[in-house]
């Protein structure tokens, strides 16, 4: 059994799912399964489990007894999170997260573009296990492809005609890194901006149209509709004990290969590369879990396990499954410090130290980059970090801090350099690492997207 | 009974009414937003702290009852 499993390899045979690849199992090189290929490969849904008046729906034990993990970002256990759902009263809302905001992420649109029936039935499987009758689809406006196949299987499924089955619709969500962030995309569908909110209430309290709401990553219900089929032993066959299962990993940087691969939980990240066709360029570090995420060195990557136990000796976690390579060739401190402008402008500009410092953080990083910055900018980073962390309404301030303070850290050398001499060749090409275009976010801005 | 200061920081336009009615917790950072100190509330400033929430123009400072952690 390998550890990493190409986005694209043979599906397993339908009733022996063993190994990888699960989710992206029989995936076409273009194009979506279709509801019946998705059936041959993974066979019916379990009967709806229907939540009862009193006792708790079954699955939720099962996901429980699973321990299956978030796979936006937080790692929370799904199980608890159905749990405070299910115990507040109102019929809750189910939303499934695949608004993907995180630029450097890939794999939700492309679980959403490949098998929107796997991830419609997580949605409808978490819906009846909590009584809830609605499920709100959220795609962001700028993946059109994965639009498409998810608007296109909710039609091949009422087509099907199941009328026991929860309502599905397809909401576009704004080209905006913080759209994805559960109380800004509640918000958005409470018909106000896709702006994080104050908490509390949270979604699970207070969600859509006020109900309590399940607001799940598009992965982590694709996960559910596999281990509600094949069960909680089936699903710890991979993984740790602490993160059991498979997660989907976007890859990106100097290998052959780059894109979303989906491995088992722990696996090392040198099978992943390999997977990627191996490295084709020198590799100066890797950031892990996107752009909140952290940059880990060079040195320390041979050895290195994708497993947040294991990855918090570097202080950093897999995130939403991000690991972006930097190449020897590229410019560490401009490409950071283009990054850390970029997250600045991603502030949803509504709470003052994060409009305020990370945008003094920018400016001190691009200074240093230039080798203009004032003396001790060392310490003014420093500082203005610690004025940033924790007084944003959300995660944004943190993790933009986190990727700065990290960069600083393990590029301490390259901004040393620049502070001394100035920029370097490299600095003009800098472009390595991914950000939305201009356009694309004058397009999506903060605005209602329409499906075209 | 315990309580303590929180901010909302989507309300907070940085007037600066909190730090200057209760510097012994608040204080301005470099923009002016108020740092809070962690250090509990003791009852002598609990009534200073009803008044700087209240005269917040915003009411973005709230003055909470220490929920017990679950």
């Amino acid at each position: 059994m390998s550890s990493a499993a190409s986005a694209y390899a043979q599906a397993p045979p339908p009733s022996q799912p063993a190994g990888l690849p699960r989710l992206l199992a029989g995936v076409p090189a273009h194009g979506a399964l279709s509801l019946q290929e998705h059936l041959e490969i993974h066979g019916e849904a379990p009967r709806k489990p229907r939540r009862r008046r009193r006792s708790e729906s079954p699955l939720i034990a099962r996901i429980e007894a699973a321990g299956l993990l978030g796979r936006g970002g937080g790692a929370f256990p799904t199980a608890r999170k159905l749990r405070s759902v299910a115990s507040a009263g109102r019929r809750p809302v189910v939303v499934v997260n695949a608004a993907e905001g995180e630029p450097a992420s890939l794999k939700d649109r492309t679980l959403m573009r490949a098998r929107p029936h796997l991830v419609l039935d997580g949605g409808e499987l978490a819906a009846s296990s909590l009584g809830a009758e609605e499920v709100i689809v959220c795609v962001c406006a700028g993946a059109r492809a994965s639009a498409e196949q998810a608007a296109a299987a909710i039609a091949e499924r009422s087509r099907a005609g199941d009328s026991s089955s929860p309502r599905i619709r397809l909401q576009l969500v704004p080209n905006h890194y913080l759209s994805g962030q559960e109380s800004a995309l509640v918000s958005y569908l409470n018909g106000r901006r896709a702006l994080p909110t104050f908490t509390p209430p949270l979604p699970f309290e207070q969600g859509v149209g006020r109900a309590p709401t399940l607001v799940s990553n598009a992965e982590t219900l694709a996960h559910l509709a596999l281990i509600a089929r094949h069960g909680p032993e089936w699903f710890r066959e991979l993984g740790t004990p602490s993160e059991p299962g498979s997660a989907l990993v976007t890859l990106s940087g100097p290998v052959a290969h780059p894109g979303v691969y989906e491995i088992e939980l722990g696996a090392p990240l040198s099978s992943l590369i390999d997977a990627a066709g191996g490295a084709t360029d020198g590799v100066r570090a890797a950031l892990v879990g996107g752009y909140a995420g952290s940059w880990i060195d060079a040195g320390r990557l041979p050895s290195l396990a994708l497993s947040d136990e294991y990855l918090a000796q570097h202080r950093a976690r897999l995130g939403a499954g991000v690991v972006l390579l930097l190449s020897e060739h590229a410019c560490p401190a401009a490409e950071t410090a283009r990054v850390a402008r970029w997250l600045a402008s991603q502030s949803s500009g509504q709470c003052g130290p994060c409009v305020n410092g990370l945008q003094a953080l920018a400016m001190t990083l691009t200074e240093t980059a230039r080798g203009v910055a004032r003396a001790k900018a060392e310490e003014r980073i420093a500082r203005l970090a610690s004025l940033v962390q924790g007084r944003g309404a959300c995660a944004h301030p943190d993790g933009a801090v986190e990727f700065i303070l990290s960069a600083v850290q393990i590029f301490g050398s390259e901004f040393a350099d620049h502070a001394r001499l100035g920029t370097c060749e490299a600095c003009a090409l800098a472009g390595e690492l991914p950000i939305p275009d201009a356009a694309a976010r004058a397009h999506g801005g903060l605005r209602r997207a329409r499906l075209a | 009974m315990s309580y303590r200061l929180r901010v909302n920081p989507i309300a907070c336009e940085a007037h600066g009414m909190c730090a200057e009615l209760l510097p012994e917790r608040i204080t301005p950072d470099e923009w002016g937003y108020p740092l809070i100190s962690a250090e509990p509330l003791p009852e002598s400033l609990l009534e200073h702290a009803r008044r700087a929430a209240q005269a917040c123009p915003t009411l973005a400072l709230l003055l909470e009852r220490e929920r017990a952690r679950s």
